[in-house]
Formats: C-alpha cells, sequence, structure tokens
C-alpha cells in the first residue's frame, strides 16, 4: 500500500515512473497542479475512465486507449487537444513492470497526438477492491474559430459518412478476452482521431457533426443522432466495411458487430454537397483510408417512422437497426 | 474452416438473389396459395427478421414463427424456482446470460435477485458452472439448466464430471425439453404446409427423428442451417416437396446434420436424464413425456431434490398473446400489447423477453409501425 500513501515511495513512484514518461515544463514544477495560459476562444473539455480487461490487447493497452479516448472525445467537436490530467487507480500487488510499460505507452500515444500530461494522481486500493488498474484522464482543447460541430443541426438529405471498418476494437478485446479460446490476428483500432478531424474540417464547410462510435458501437451513435434530430437514419449494409475476423468472433459470441466498440474511428454526418469532397479527405488520411459512405438522412414515411434508424442488408430486405438491448456490456474501454 | 469467410459465403448477395428469383418462379406454381411455413427454431425467426428475408419473399410464402426458443417455453413457476434457489443463502446460481432479465410470477427477475442477495453468475458453458464448483468449495454451486437437445448434452456431460471428480457441492435444476414433442403439439393443432427444422438441435436429434411429421401429418420438412442462403434453400425444397405433392424429411444442412444425429451426444443424455411425465411448456401447456428429468442414479445432483424445491404452475396474464403466439395460431402484431405495454425492456409474455422470441425479433429488426419505443 506505500505507493499510493503520499509518502516516499509515492514519491519515488512519480519520479521513476511517471515523470520520464510525461516529461514537460508543467510536470517538471511538481506543483499541486497545472497553471496554463490559456488563450481567448472555445475550448471544449472532456473527461473518460477506463477500466478495460485484459488490460493489454493487440493494437494497444489502458494507456494508449486512456489518452486516446479523451482525445477523440474532444476531437470530434472539432477542438485541437492541448492538455490532459491523469488519474491512477491501483490494486495492491499491481506489478509494477506492467505499469511502467502502460504509462510509457500513455506517454507515446500522448506525443504522438501532441497533448501533454500536465497533471496526475495516483491511488492504491486493497487487494481484492480493484481489479489491477483503473485510469481516468480529462482534457481540453480549443476549438478553431467558425467551427460549430453540433447534431441538433442534421437536415434531412444529409449524408453518413464512415473513417473505416466497424468493430475491430470490441472484437478484439473480447476476443482477447476468452484467453486462448479464440485466437485471431485481429488488432484493436485505438487510435488518435484529431488528425482526421482537422484534415476533415480543412477541406471545406459542409460538415455538420462527428461522433467516435465507442461503447455500444456505429449502431448506438446512429441512434442518438436519429433521436436528436428526429429523423431516419437510412443506411445501407453494403457500404459498411467488417473484416472477415471481427464477423466470425460477433458469430461466434453472438454479437451483431455494429455494436462493438471502436477506439479509432469516427461516424460523421455532412451535407450532400460536401460528401464526396470529405469522403476524399478522410481518404487521403492515414486513419482514414477505408473510409465510405454508409447511408442518408430523411425524413420519416411510411414503414421507417422518425427517430429511428433502418439499414438495407446485404440480402436487399431491411430492417431496424435497434438501441442496443439486454445486459451490460463487458469492460471493453 | 480456418477461414471465417465460411460466414460470407453462406450470406452472399448473388446467390441469395438467384435463390430468391427461384422462389418467385416455383411459387408460382404451387397448387394452393399463400402456403403457411413454420421455422420452428427462434435462431430462424432471428434470421429472417436480422436479414432482411421476409419483405423479399413471394406474397405466396407467408410465415408462422414457431416456438423454438428455450427461454420463452420456460413457464414462471421454473423462474420462480430458480429465483427461490439463488435467494438460498448457502447457493451460487450459475446461469446462461438470456435468462437473467426473464420476469418470474411477480414481475421479479434473477437480476433483482442479486439486490436481494442473490448470488447469480453468468456461465456461457455448463462447464464453467463445473470450475465455479471447484472455485468455491464453500459454496452449493446451482447450474441453471435450460434449452432443447443442443444444450442438453453439455448438462449430461458436467454431471458426470461431477461424479468422476466426487464434487459434492455441485447440483443441476434441470429443465430441458425435446423437440419432437412440443412439434406434434403444435402441428397438432394448426395447420401448416411445411416447416424448416431447426439447425443446431438437429445435429443432435438428426433428421430421422422427424419422419412423425411426414408420416402422420403428412407434411413436408427441411432441416436448415441459420445463414440466409441456407433458408432460402430450405424454402425452397419446401416449395418443390408442395408442388410436387410429397411430404418428406429433407436436410439441407447436411453439412452439420446427418440422419441419425450425434450418437455421442445422443447416448450421454440417455446416460443421465429420462423423460419425465409431463413438462408444463410456456403457451403450449402440459405436455407428456416432452421434458428431461435426472435419472434416480444421479440423484444426488438434482437440485430440486437436494434443496427440496417444488415447480408450481403459473399462468400468464390474459392480455398477453404468447400462447398463441408461440402455437403459430397469431402473429406478434396481432397481440394487442405489442410494441405498447411490452417492450424488450418491459417484457409481459415470454416472446418478447428472449432475444430470440418472435416478438422481440419483430420489436428489435421490425419497422416500428405502430410501436412505442
Amino acid at each position: 500500500m506505500v505507493h499510493g500513501s503520499g509518502g516516499r515511495a509515492s514519491a519515488q513512484l512519480v519520479e521513476e515512473i511517471f515523470f520520464p514518461a510525461f516529461d514537460n515544463p508543467w510536470l517538471r514544477k511538481e506543483g499541486d497542479q497545472a497553471q496554463l495560459d490559456l488563450s481567448e476562444g472555445r475550448w471544449a473539455m472532456s473527461t473518460d475512465s477506463f477500466v478495460v480487461s485484459p488490460l493489454f490487447f493487440p493494437g494497444g493497452d489502458i494507456g494508449s486507449l486512456s489518452v486516446h479516448g479523451t482525445v477523440n472525445d474532444l476531437a470530434m467537436g472539432g477542438a485541437r487537444p492541448l492538455y490532459l490530467t491523469a488519474g491512477f487507480v491501483l490494486e495492491e500487488g499491481f506489478p509494477l513492470s506492467d505499469l511502467v510499460r502502460i504509462v510509457r505507452s500513455m506517454g507515446r500515444a500522448a506525443r504522438a497526438c501532441g497533448v501533454s500530461l500536465v497533471a496526475g494522481d495516483t491511488k492504491v486500493v486493497e487487494r481484492g477492491k480493484g481489479d489491477g488498474l483503473y485510469i481516468n484522464t480529462s482534457g481540453i482543447g480549443r476549438i478553431p474559430e467558425g467551427v460549430d460541430l453540433d447534431p441538433s443541426g442534421i437536415r434531412p438529405g444529409d449524408e453518413i459518412l464512415i473513417s473505416g471498418p466497424v468493430g475491430d476494437h470490441g472484437a478484439t478485446v473480447l476476443a482477447a478476452r476468452e484467453e486462448g479460446r479464440i485466437t485471431t490476428s485481429l488488432r484493436s483500432d485505438s487510435a488518435p482521431l484529431d488528425g482526421l478531424v482537422a484534415a476533415m474540417l480543412a477541406s471545406g464547410p459542409g460538415l455538420v457533426c462527428l461522433r467516435d462510435p465507442t461503447r455500444g458501437g456505429v449502431a448506438s451513435t446512429l441512434n442518438e443522432w436519429a433521436r436528436i434530430s428526429g429523423l431516419c437514419f437510412e443506411i445501407e449494409e453494403s457500404g459498411l466495411l467488417i473484416r472477415p475476423e471481427v464477423r466470425g468472433v460477433s458469430e461466434l459470441l453472438g454479437i451483431d458487430p455494429l455494436y462493438l466498440a471502436n477506439e479509432g474511428r469516427l461516424v460523421g454526418v455532412c451535407r450532400p454537397e460536401a460528401a464526396d469532397r470529405l469522403l476524399s479527405a478522410l481518404r487521403a488520411h492515414p486513419s482514414g483510408r477505408e473510409a465510405t459512405r454508409i447511408g442518408r438522412v430523411e425524413k420519416g414515411r411510411q414503414g421507417r417512422p422518425d427517430g429511428c434508424v433502418r439499414m438495407k442488408t446485404l440480402m436487399g430486405g431491411t430492417r431496424t437497426v435497434d438501441w442496443l438491448l439486454g445486459d451490460p456490456l463487458p469492460r471493453i474501454c | 474452416m480456418s477461414d471465417l469467410r465460411y460466414i460470407e459465403a453462406f450470406r452472399d448477395p448473388l446467390l441469395g438473389r438467384s435463390l430468391l428469383d427461384a422462389l418467385a418462379l416455383a411459387a408460382g406454381r404451387l397448387p394452393r396459395s399463400p402456403v403457411r411455413i413454420m421455422e420452428f427454431c427462434g435462431g430462424h425467426t432471428h434470421a429472417f427478421h436480422r436479414f432482411g428475408l421476409l419483405e423479399l419473399l413471394p406474397p405466396e410464402i407467408r410465415m408462422v414463427h414457431g416456438p423454438g426458443c428455450p427461454v420463452c417455453v420456460l413457464p414462471k413457476g421454473r423462474i420462480d424456482t430458480a429465483i427461490e434457489l439463488a435467494l438460498d443463502k448457502r447457493a451460487m446460481l450459475a446461469v446462461y446470460g438470456d435468462v437473467l432479465r426473464v420476469p418470474g410470477s411477480h414481475g421479479t427477475t434473477l437480476m433483482k435477485s442479486r439486490a436481494r442477495g442473490a448470488d447469480v453468475r453468468t456461465v456461457v458453458s455448463a462447464m464453467e458452472a463445473l470450475t465455479l464448483a471447484e472455485t468455491f468449495p464453500d459454496r452449493e454451486i446451482v447450474f441453471f439448466a435450460i434449452g432443447f437437445e443442443t444444450t442438453t448434452p453439455p448438462t449430461a456431460a458436467v454431471i458426470l464430471e461431477a461424479r468422476r471428480r466426487n464434487l459434492r457441492n455441485f447440483s443441476v435444476f434441470a429443465n430441458h425439453v425435446l423437440t419432437p414433442p412440443a412439434m406434434e403439439a403444435i402441428l397438432s393443432g394448426t395447420t401448416l404446409d411445411g416447416v424448416i427444422g431447426p439447425s443446431h438441435v438437429s445435429t443432435v436429434i438428426g433428421t430421422r427423428a422427424y419422419d412423425f411429421v411426414s408420416r402422420t401429418h403428412k407434411i413436408p420438412l427441411v432441416v436448415a442451417g441459420f445463414e440466409p442462403l441456407d433458408i432460402l434453400l430450405a424454402l425452397r425444397m419446401l416449395l418443390s416437396q408442395i408442388a410436387e405433392g410429397r411430404a418428406e424429411v429433407e436436410n439441407e444442412y447436411a453439412r452439420a446434420v446427418v440422419p441419425e444425429g450425434n450418437p455421442r451426444s445422443l447416448a450421454l443424455i440417455e446416460r443421465v436424464f429420462e423423460r419425465a411425465s409431463f413438462f408444463e411448456w410456456r403457451g403450449l401447456g402440459a405436455l407428456p413425456r416432452s421434458g428431461l428429468a435426472i435419472r434416480e442414479e444421479f440423484g444426488f445432483f438434482d437440485a430440486q431434490r437436494r434443496f427440496s424445491v417444488e415447480v408450481s404452475p403459473v399462468s400468464d396474464p390474459g392480455i398477453c398473446e404468447c400462447g398463441e403466439i408461440l402455437k403459430g395460431a397469431k402473429g406478434p402484431r396481432d397481440c394487442r400489447i405489442f410494441g405498447t405495454l411490452c417492450t424488450p425492456d418491459t417484457p409481459v409474455g415470454a416472446c418478447m423477453v428472449s432475444a430470440e422470441g418472435a416478438c422481440a425479433a419483430v420489436f428489435h429488426y421490425g419497422d416500428r409501425e405502430g410501436a412505442v419505443s
């Protein structure tokens, strides 16, 4: 328990593990708070807690995920993420070597996104009172002048875009939880999306809103927008890329890939005249090479009432894509 | 099989369209129209809706949903007994996830019973329940075993394994039911022109188990896989039989099903279980020799004996049409409370409870006309 008690061991943990990984002028001051010079304008702020199990999975770990998660939440508002804080809840007996690995991975992820981790906190709970490690990150980012991404602006005729294949993260983590009973070469899509968003915004006007379909997947994101806009979201199954392995894991576990979490994908709504241009902008960026157009927003009519999501299946029929029902999802992020 | 494109092969849109064309042609040659075809299994009901197949079928085909959903046919009294077992302080109840939200007779569920102190654990296999018994030697682990012939062999296997390992803290609350008696009950009460036979159940019991359908009831049955092409091909085979006046048991799902079934699985069932004199089905009522009970020899592992609990019959609320829907006499939309009082979040009847239930499938994937969501 000594590492979280505020004594010498705590200081040692901070000095030997956290400082080297996150090194920046704010941390070096070793104050109780980070002092930031923020410019005028609009700022976005967000927070997210990460409880994923297992902590390490192909394509990432809880550390990189905790940076990408908050960075992406900020980016979905068009913000350029700048500063993060991190809170760690460690279970007594958690291997230091794992902590080092995770913290280094966080440091690398933060540097890659150009965000500084300016403040942090660590607590240790008794053995059995936690599950290894939980991380919370909070962040702020600046919203550029003139950017106003807001789902209340969705109109009939708008088009729906997605930046890549669906369900990679969820399927990877669920397969990893099976501890060898399902082996795949899948990797999580966990990645920062701020660069991709900046590229879309730089290509010109017409982007209405963005969302990263994490917990609850693409289906939940579309249902949220359908409810907010009161319109019908009509998508085509043929527009969705689903890797054969994601399909396989989904079948084995009885899950629809549309409900699987993504940690490096975005879904966007745009004006019809901007769709081709935004799709090109997405595809020109390394994180959006497999971007596709998945459907349109329509006024409700017979058979497809307002506020719902309908999908034209590969077979040519149509069905509702409902809200996720049933048990709480396993801890995938 | 190492390549999971195996799934996509049976979802090929081009092949699907050509099968639909063939169905439309065959439908035009039917001696009578429309024909009523029942998909017995909830898995098929689910697939029809998930792949959007229903609206693509020629109008001459009317699909009738069957009762083949293990959670749906479980009467409330059995949920009540499971909750009673879970609330016993000695016990830890191991259950399949789909039964957690099923309401018992007073609206309580196994999920809600957790708040009253019940220790209910979700498992994905019978073996996991057995592992719990080894992990918690001081607790009484009760496995709430449900399902048709598909899930019965694993239950039998863990009972044998528990005896081999001499696990004194493991028992099973057995609720396994049999497909042929349920099918017999339905065919005796409903007029049908054909049946799409179960997929997974048939891997265990084989196609011969349905011989009575053609012999006694003189209607065709085609065992089919759960993929869209499986279903469309099975329908094509059924239409051919109807047009030619044949009533045979055919097998579309030949990649997994053989006439005699899986002898090892059948032997496991036979070893551990015997037919109970009757089983009270939700919707179908008490059917003779339609459920399985643990044999006397394995009585030590029978939770009902160990905890001295009984199952009382509980009737369904009068406004709910579940019984008629499970029998194929009515469809989900014929029910007055479908989508209004009864939704997947507030299920009144059995067919709305399980994801495989007909009402849940129609609600989940349907067009929501008239529904409140």
